[in-house]
């Protein structure tokens, strides 16, 4: 019975394992779209804003204000509303894992 | 203060990579072996944006990427050198990060691509073996379609300036040669082109030299367009708010023919003299996409498979930049060659792995054009794959252009290119 068990789960493991590293491979790949303003870790230059380092229910709070319009912007509501909810949630999760400076 | 520090890791990264080379080249323990040979043609947004990421994500790959010229020189931002707003040392960049993040770089010119034996061959006689290739090779111009237009941008009578570089610095010289109340005319070829809203605001930042130090001149906005066709409302309301008198813009105006020296503009009905002469030549995918056979779409752009880049014609050739033919409502941007530059790393990556390549990619565009020296207008859109097309689409509801010019995209427009500067050549 335990063995059995035991069979079954490791292919699950390793199903999941596979999914984690498409999602990190995926959530990269969206972060990158956003790299060419906000810097290609997340610490930008100038007037634009880092990413990297911030929480990611603050970015992701950030994102649905642009959407709403709570939070007045001149670019970023329009760009906002490209992403689906999932992909904003990988790229939030992306800059929050980079170190806040190089 | 940070960018120094910047550099001196980078510096510390690229011997660190070179040692690391040297031991894997006597035993091949230390790094484990190369993913494979990935050869960059063009160090353009598009081409430098591949080869860094290249290396950032696919780490064992060896980068080389071939380039012209010595350095990277932006067309963006380089309409306010024409102005007199910035200088050519503000959009000039060197390709030392790219030789620090491990990108082998070498300036010369490729002579021919042999797609079937996968190798690149340069004019000094080397060959590059690659196993895949990426071509980011730009536009070059199609003068044959407008009488004398060759001869007159081949002896420097008109400039376009349509390739940052010479170019503006030409077109700079004869602006600053001009006499007040001088004629300046600058023709707009049909779509497509490089970068739509772009000549229109050479249109602005020409007419902001000549308000402030040679009021009685005149702008003529030849345009063999219908309209505007980019950013169209506000840019009508910078022509008429800040150069009304000055700057004339008149749709349906194909340039025929260049004669009198490059002084004399003949339109289809009318023949316009101007001190100045700008032209905005017809274009296609650069030479090398031409000779390479990747020219497959109207005898003038390149097919890609959206998913990889990878070229229709040629397979193991991923193409980038304005050189393709465009998915709908995609701009021929140096910010789009970027996101290119993206989709293909990541693609050729998981290629030379063995693996299934992203079925979900996503790129998205920013564009900034200085109406003033200081007031900005942008226009910006998303594109998402849709695997049932096979192609890119602008998510609805998204992307849009500014509610009126300001002066905080003004900031906003140089820090762009900065950011975009890095995020290509490290």
């Amino acid at each position: 019975m335990r063995s059995r068990h035991l069979l079954l789960a490791l292919p699950l493991a390793a199903a999941a394992a596979g999914g984690h590293a498409q999602d990190a491979t995926l959530a990269r790949n969206l972060a990158a779209t956003c790299a060419n303003c906000h810097g290609t870790t997340g610490v930008a230059k100038g007037e634009m804003k880092s990413l990297a380092g911030r929480p990611a229910d603050e970015l992701l709070k950030l994102v649905a204000d642009f959407k709403s319009g709570a939070q007045p912007a001149t670019i970023m509501h329009q760009i906002a509303k490209g992403y689906t909810d999932d992909q904003m949630r990988l790229i939030a999760g992306f800059y929050a894992a980079q170190p806040a400076k190089r | 203060m940070t960018h120094q520090t910047f550099n001196r890791r980078q510096w510390l990264a690229a011997g660190a990579a070179l040692a690391a080379g040297g031991l894997s080249a006597c035993a091949g323990v230390t790094g484990g072996p190369s993913l494979g040979r990935v050869v960059v043609v063009g160090g353009g947004f598009g081409g430098a944006t591949a080869a860094r990421y290249l290396k950032l994500w696919g780490g064992s790959i060896d980068v080389t990427l071939v380039e012209r010229n010595p350095t990277f020189i932006s067309c963006p931002i380089s309409n306010l050198v024409v102005g007199g707003h910035k200088q050519m040392a503000d959009i000039t960049r060197g390709y030392e990060g790219l030789v620090a993040a491990g990108v082998k770089v070498i300036q010369g010119e490729v002579s021919a691509i042999d797609s079937a034996g996968k190798s690149v061959r340069l004019a000094d006689g080397r060959t590059l073996p690659y196993d895949r290739l990426v071509v980011s090779p730009g536009i070059d111009f199609m003068p044959e379609q407008v009488g004398g237009l060759k001869a007159a941008l081949d002896s420097g009578q008109v400039a376009h300036s349509w390739k940052a570089g010479p170019q503006t610095v030409a077109l700079r010289r004869q602006l600053e040669a001009m006499p007040d109340g001088g004629v300046f005319a600058l023709s707009i070829p049909k779509v497509p082109y490089r970068c739509p809203p772009g000549p229109y605001e050479r249109a602005c930042m020409v007419a902001s030299y000549l308000k402030q130090y040679k009021p009685k001149s005149k702008v003529l906005v030849l345009d063999a367009n219908p309209e505007i066709q980019s950013k169209k409302a506000l840019f009508e309301k910078a022509f008429s708010q800040h150069y009304a008198g000055l700057l004339e813009y008149r749709a349906n105006s194909e340039l025929k023919e260049v004669s009198n020296g490059g002084k004399l503009a003949k339109l289809e009905f009318e023949d316009i003299k101007a001190d100045v002469l700008n032209v905005v030549p017809p274009q296609r995918a650069a030479d090398i996409a031409v000779a390479a056979g990747l020219v497959n779409m109207n005898q003038r752009w390149v097919g890609v498979n959206w998913q990889t880049m990878e070229s229709t014609a040629v397979p193991g050739v991923h193409v980038l930049g304005d050189a393709t033919f465009p998915a709908p409502l995609m701009p021929k941007s140096g910010h789009m060659a970027n996101q290119h530059a993206k989709v293909a790393a990541a693609a050729i990556i998981q290629l030379l792995r063995g693996e299934a390549v992203n079925p979900t990619p996503v790129v998205m565009n920013t564009c900034y054009s200085f109406v003033t020296a200081r007031d900005v207008i942008h226009v910006a859109s998303v594109h998402q794959y849709i695997e049932a097309e096979k192609t890119f689409k602008t998510v609805a509801g998204s992307g849009g252009v500014s509610a009126a010019a300001n002066q905080i995209e003004g900031k906003y427009a140089l820090s762009w290119a900065d950011n975009i500067w890095s995020d290509a050549l490290g």
